[in-house]
């Protein structure tokens, strides 16, 4: 172990530049808030998997590798929705989670944003249409933002979430 | 050729599907030799006026598929006789109204009451209110519940586990699953060969390429399409990329259920590299939508496969130092050795795929014993154990990293020059073939059906979860309910994959 550990102080760190400021507003907020930048504020994220074949979480999981280190930006995961500032759905919204997905929501403290991630949480993606699905989690809760993909690349993942971030700051001021 | 072995020609690999028309006394008698363990169940599911097992004959390792026509709507119950049919018995009920006669167990499985229609594979009529889901009576003295779920604390897909404990012992687990269900089978119904592949591709998202390889393979079986050499290459570098990052990743998160973040941390980086090297090589992080009936859309170019050897350089050494890290922590054996140990017999009964059935003792990989090209022309071993504990299913995945790294430096060594894609062209009449990949978590099997114009009538996708999960549920009787995380992540069965 006491090799990985000095190997830690010696490399230099795998993690990456952040995404670059344009590529950030590029992404387009539904609510069309006028982004404000910040650094310094941070968010409490509750992913929620809503019915997704599990490739959105795998990209999602991929964050907190030391390549993209979403801690860095005061951007955390947490276990309750009582403690989320952001839900970040992914998935289809089968009918089978509807209700899931309601009660979580229900749980979160105000003010809250919604973030649909994935072509599936877009609109329903290759489900879309199905009996058991409603298609899109903007069919049963406002949606902030959409991160589109299938799945998206942690880096598209990161730039939206930084993007909300900024526009997190709008709707508190 | 370096084959080792001879494993049974298996017709289903080049022709359409063989079936057997039986009665029901047959059909029956099948179920008892199955729960006998002279066959292995591989699947079980249904048509519209039939239902269909797929087995594989224990001795000679010959796989059959039985078909029996309904009879008023109704099939002897396989589950009477054989547990491991249960819940995909019910799945059936659920999708198609098919009634088992003398199923241990009526409950709806898939159908959570909520979809509006019941059936909606058979009748589809508008569903009538369905009484809340009974969980299995418990009785004892001093037991207390604990429901967990749908929505888990983690990042993790969702379903709900139902455990008993007197003080910290589990005395039971009950799972009740079917929260992502997305009703593929009728999205699959009518849509071209290649909408199917698209599905097939998104059955599970962390095994994208075995789903849309076993699809293909179902397909080429029925159409009698012969996949250029090349084409066969490049969906092994794939599937064993695949492979490796799904291994390299969950030995990390195994470890970090053991709250030894470190590994984590370090696996995490071996798999991110392993999904850039994907990228380069095949244009995504996945190779989702890589794998199509009839080849690969996507060849190997000088940069790709320059990405991939040096992947292999650097894997080969970071990877052996990650499993030194692992078997020098003392802490972290503490946690794995003898935990959540799955019994041989279980794995055998249940005919457990993966690393879940070979780290007890279950001494099948789909890729020697029901061999596809070109894993016949490739030289690699299978490791077993019959430990079958969470360290015995760390240990098969770090042997079969190892493997992975040795077939794909194969396939660059030997990829054959030539065209990576044939056609497909209708049959013009009804075909059905078998297709049976070994995805990184076990054997992933498609039954797909064609009708002459080359739509899909029937696509059957069975993910090996569907013979875990019960698995889990016997595994973790007697252990702490602080031990479940470990115990799952071990086995880290798909959700999406058997919920489908
Ligand atoms: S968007 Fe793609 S990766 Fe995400 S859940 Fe849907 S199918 Fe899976």
């Amino acid at each position: 172990m006491r090799k990985f550990l000095l190997e830690g102080l010696l490399r230099r760190p795998l993690t990456e530049a952040a995404p670059t400021d344009p590529e950030i507003a590029a992404m387009a907020l539904a609510t069309g808030q006028a982004a404000r930048r910040r650094l310094g504020r941070s968010l409490s994220i509750r992913q929620l998997d809503a019915g997704s074949c599990n490739g959105c979480e795998l990209e999602i999981h991929a964050l907190s590798n030391p390549y993209y280190d979403l801690e860095r930006f005061g951007l955390h995961f947490v276990a309750s929705p009582r403690h989320a500032d952001v839900l970040l759905v992914t998935g289809p919204v089968t009918k089978n989670m509807t209700e899931a997905l309601q009660r979580t929501y229900a749980a979160m403290p105000n003010p809250k944003w919604v973030v649909a991630v994935g072509d599936c949480g877009r609109d329903g993606g290759c489900f879309a249409g199905s009996y058991a699905v409603e298609g899109g989690v903007s069919a049963v809760l406002p949606v902030d933002l959409v991160i589109p993909g299938c799945p998206p690349s942690p880096k598209a993942l990161l730039t939206g979430l930084l993007s909300l971030l900024d526009a997190a700051e709008g709707k508190r001021a | 050729m370096d084959q080792i072995e001879t494993p049974m020609p298996q017709t289903f690999r080049n022709q359409p599907a063989p079936c057997q028309t039986v009665s029901a006394t047959e059909w029956e008698l099948a179920a008892v030799e199955a729960a006998r363990g002279r066959f292995e169940l591989f699947s079980l599911w249904a048509t519209e006026d039939a239902v269909h097992m797929a087995l594989r004959q224990h001795v000679s390792g010959r796989m059959e598929m039985l078909s029996l026509p309904l009879t008023d709507g109704a099939f002897p119950s396989v589950a009477a006789q054989h547990p491991a049919a249960a819940r995909l018995e019910r799945s059936i009920t659920d999708l198609f109204g098919h009634r088992a006669i003398g199923t241990p167990d009526a409950r709806p499985w898939l159908d959570h009451g909520r979809w509006g229609i019941a059936a909606p594979l058979g009748a589809a009529a508008p569903g009538p209110d369905l009484a809340p889901y009974e969980f299995l009576p418990v009785e004892g003295e001093s037991l207390n519940q604990v429901p967990v779920g749908p929505v888990h604390a983690g990042i993790i897909e969702p379903g709900h586990f139902r455990f008993t404990a007197q003080g910290e012992t589990l005395v039971r687990l009950e799972a009740r699953l079917g929260y992502t269900h997305k009703g593929v089978d009728a999205l699959m119904r009518g849509a071209s060969l290649a909408r199917g592949a698209e599905l097939a591709g998104r059955v599970s998202g962390d095994s994208s390429v075995a789903w849309a390889w076993a699809y293909a393979q179902a397909a080429e079986a029925a159409l009698a399409v012969e996949v250029p050499a090349r084409a066969l290459y490049l969906r092994t570098i794939m599937a064993e990329l695949e492979r490796l990052a799904n291994h390299i990743g969950d030995i990390g998160a195994v470890c970090n259920d053991g709250a030894f973040a470190m590994m984590l941390a370090q696996c995490s980086i071996l798999r991110e590299e392993v999904l850039r090297a994907a990228e380069v090589a095949f244009g995504h992080r996945f190779m989702r939508d890589r794998v199509v009936p009839g080849g690969v859309t996507h060849d190997l170019d000088s940069a790709g496969r320059a990405a991939i050897a040096a992947l292999m350089a650097h894997l080969r050494i970071r990877f052996p130092a990650l499993i030194e890290l692992y078997d020098g922590t003392a802490s972290i054996l503490a946690r794995t050795v003898t935990t959540g140990r799955l019994a041989s017999e279980h794995a055998r009964r249940f005919a457990a795929g993966g690393f879940v059935g070979r780290a007890s003792g279950r001494d099948f990989d789909t890729r020697r014993d029901c061999p596809y090209a070109p894993y016949d022309e490739l030289t690699f071993s299978v490791p077993t154990r019959d430990d079958g504990d969470v360290n015995a299913r760390i240990w098969i995945r770090i042997r079969e990293v190892e493997q992975s790294l040795a077939l794909i430096e194969q396939c660059l060594a030997r990829l054959p020059e030539g065209p990576i894609f044939a056609p497909c062209a209708p049959a013009g009449a009804p075909r059905a073939g078998l297709g049976l990949v070994e995805s990184f978590r076990g054997d992933v099997l498609v039954w797909l059906a064609l009708g002459a114009d080359g739509r899909i009538t029937r696509c059957h996708l069975r993910d090996p979860s569907w013979f875990h999960w019960p698995l889990l549920e016997a595994v973790i009787e007697g252990n702490i309910i602080a031990d479940f995380p470990i115990c799952n992540k071990s086995f880290n069965c798909s959700y999406s994959g058997p919920d489908l």
